[in-house]
């Protein structure tokens, strides 16, 4: 029930014209404050009510919900399908990783490698989008899945002749972001209050994650957004247009993953370690599950599909102790019984709501326009020939 | 812009799929200011001659010239920017957008707002979006679709979708405008109405090169005529002219008088509304 909230607490900000087209500014108002209160009480809500752990989930959340919508401005606004997508949370968590901790023996401050982050994981971004240009679909989404598994096989193997990457190993003690000499990884306190870690990087992810939202909506209702939707939906009009269907990819390929090179940074400082196993095939899938499931090109779906799949799978951890103590042991593992139902999830989504979750208009439409091609232009004033 | 001499000169485009030419050496000249007939049986090289002007397809040989600018060689975008737009044979929109939408990806080329203004909505991004979203509604007025403004494109009837497809490709300000067969499965009153509001684009000052396969619609709206056959140049002229160059009637009717077949199988007679040609 508390996730709930926490699920209605998110969306809020990002609906300030749903919650407030019918209603006055004043009750406007009143629902965004509740919103920002929401969110920035949330990581004492959720530690008090469901206990430290749940705070990192909510950190992981954050994490995610950045990586899904950088996905989304290449899957959802320009329609291209994205199977190495980690590949981008890999360029930034690894160039975080050799240049803030002891491997390299770097330090270069937070401020710095955040921004080259974004910009390395945009080039990345374009290099991937340059050789694929003509293609689409599942053409596309083969080379990006070969992409995807070549850089984290580099990450895997550069560690010989010259170490690199420290291979297999991956890097330690990746130092903790330290905003303006205040470290991330220690428990401050403000007056009475005391804030550990793992709030600390909350506050700074909802920061970061507010930000790419704020970006996302933004792109979306502009002239590029627009651009996008329509090399989306049919890429030869679009070019007819006059639309430059070449730098508008290799924009949305750019733009997505810096977006995934910003969180990756993000990740290593969290985390304290990074290794090539984090930035597999799954993980991908996941994050493109992640905008598939919320309702891809839609910024609220996409979010609500990151909250989903990452809180989901940390609850059913509880089912392992649950059945021990109704049948004195386990049955069924919760790591299997994870993937089962997430298996069955995404069955039962594509069936019953194929647009996501939580559908953007135009995508419910596309969605819906398949079957009813041919009535819907029946009902215009003019007789079809 | 000057009213005399050729807007689009098309100069021995050839073109080959294959083993089969498409198109050979074919030259003509488009005046500025005219609505421009393409016109020829099925598999006379229309589309493709209209492919390699609008920059979709590369000929092998030849080239156009917009108003002395090569167009040939130029990417599809980059044709639209020098000032041809086209529509397409099979209608295409952006079907889930709405109309107005679709208008405004037809703006694109007349429009600057990069990713960080669009971040940033710089007061210039504003007025820049506020400015298409004006004219987008002033073409839909033109084109007469205002009324499904902020319907799907998808969701208009087929003559109106016809329509918008126009004001797309208008809205790019294009000074050629190519339309390829834009009465194609429309009614008579539809028809009609097209003819109307393609006499009023040319008295706008918009050249027109259309491919039509209703003949009546093409010599009652063309100021000049050319006819492909089997990929050639067969008849260039006004209307009149083309009605009754020989080659024309043979490529439409077939052979000459000596095995003259009964009428019904010369599909082309009535269609040409020529009566004294049959």
């Amino acid at each position: 029930m508390r996730r709930w909230l926490f699920i209605q607490a998110l969306r809020l900000p990002l609906v300030p014209s749903a919650a407030g087209a019918s209603a006055s500014p004043l009750a406007r108002g009143m629902v965004l404050a509740l919103a920002v209160a929401a969110l920035l009480l949330a990581p004492f809500l959720v530690d008090a009510l469901l206990g430290r752990a749940w705070v990192r989930v909510l950190d992981l959340v954050m994490l995610y919900t950045m990586l899904a919508l950088g996905l989304n401005i290449v899957v959802g606004f320009a329609g291209l399908l994205d199977l190495g997508y980690i590949a981008f949370f890999a360029v930034g968590a690894y160039l975080y990783a050799l240049c803030a901790s002891p491997h390299f023996g770097l330090y270069l401050p937070f401020w710095l490698l955040l921004p080259a982050a974004a910009v390395l994981a945009g080039v990345f971004g374009v290099l991937l989008g340059a050789p694929t240009l003509k293609l689409r679909g599942d053409y596309l989404a083969i080379v990006t899945l070969g992409f995807g598994e070549i850089i984290r096989i580099f990450l895997n193997n550069l560690n010989a002749p010259i170490n690199l990457t420290n291979g297999p190993q991956g890097i330690t003690m990746v130092r903790p972001i330290e905003v303006a000499g205040v470290s991330m990884a220690q428990v401050h306190s403000i007056g009475p209050l005391s804030i550990p870690a793992l709030y600390n990087y909350y506050y700074l992810f909802l920061a970061l994650t507010l930000l790419v939202v704020f970006v996302s909506i933004r792109l979306q209702h502009s002239r590029v957004g627009r651009a996008w939707v329509a090399i989306r939906e049919d890429e030869l009009a679009a070019s007819a247009s006059g639309v430059n269907t070449r730098n508008l990819k290799l924009l949305a390929f750019a733009l997505g993953a810096s977006f995934g090179g910003i969180a990756g940074s993000l990740y290593a400082s969290f985390q304290g370690f990074v290794s090539p196993e984090s930035f597999g095939l799954m993980e991908s899938i996941m994050v493109l599950c992640m905008v598939v499931l919320g309702g891809m090109g839609h910024v609220r779906g996409v979010v609500l599909g990151a909250v989903l799949l990452v809180a989901l799978p940390e609850a059913l951890r509880y089912i392992g102790p649950m059945q021990r103590s109704l049948f004195g042991q386990v049955m069924v593992e919760p790591s299997d019984l994870r993937l089962l139902l997430f298996g069955i999830a995404l069955v039962l989504v594509m069936r019953w709501r194929p647009a996501g979750l939580w559908p953007s208009p135009v995508r419910r439409r596309e969605f819906a326009a398949a079957p009813a091609a041919g009535g819907s232009a029946s009902t215009g004033p003019e007789p079809r020939p | 812009m000057s009213t005399a001499g050729p807007l689009l000169t098309v100069q021995g485009i050839s073109k080959a799929f294959g083993g089969v030419k498409a198109l050979s050496g074919v030259s003509f000249e488009v005046p500025q200011g005219a609505v421009y007939g393409l016109i020829g049986p099925n598999g006379a090289g229309k589309t493709t001659l209209f492919n390699v002007v609008t920059g979709f397809i590369q000929p092998d040989s030849g080239g156009c010239m917009l108003d002395g600018t090569r167009l040939t060689g130029e990417p599809v975008h980059r044709v639209v920017q020098l000032g041809v737009a086209r529509t397409f044979q099979n209608i295409r929109l952006f079907h889930q957008m709405s109309a107005l939408e679709n208008v405004m990806v037809g703006m694109h080329t007349r429009s600057r707002a990069g990713a960080l203004g669009a971040v940033l909505r710089t007061r210039r991004v504003r007025d820049e979006e506020a400015r298409l979203e004006a004219e987008a509604h002033a073409l839909l007025e033109r084109v007469s679709v205002a009324a499904w403004a902020d319907h799907p494109a998808g969701s208009l009837p087929y003559g109106l979708q016809r329509r918008l497809e126009i004001a797309r490709a208008l809205a790019s300000s294009p000074r050629l405008v190519a339309l390829d067969e834009p009465a194609a499965g429309m009614n008579a009153s539809e028809t009609a109405s097209l003819s109307e509001l393609i006499v009023k684009l040319r008295d706008d000052g918009t050249t027109v090169l259309l491919i039509e396969h209703d003949v009546r619609l093409v010599m009652g709206l063309c100021d000049r005529v050319a006819v492909l056959d089997r990929g050639e140049l067969i008849a260039e002229g006004t209307p009149a002219q083309v009605q009754r160059d020989p080659a024309v009637i043979e490529a439409y009717l077939g052979a000459p008088a000596e095995d003259a077949r009964p009428a019904s199988h010369a599909e082309g007679d009535t269609a040409l509304g020529l009566p004294g040609v049959a």
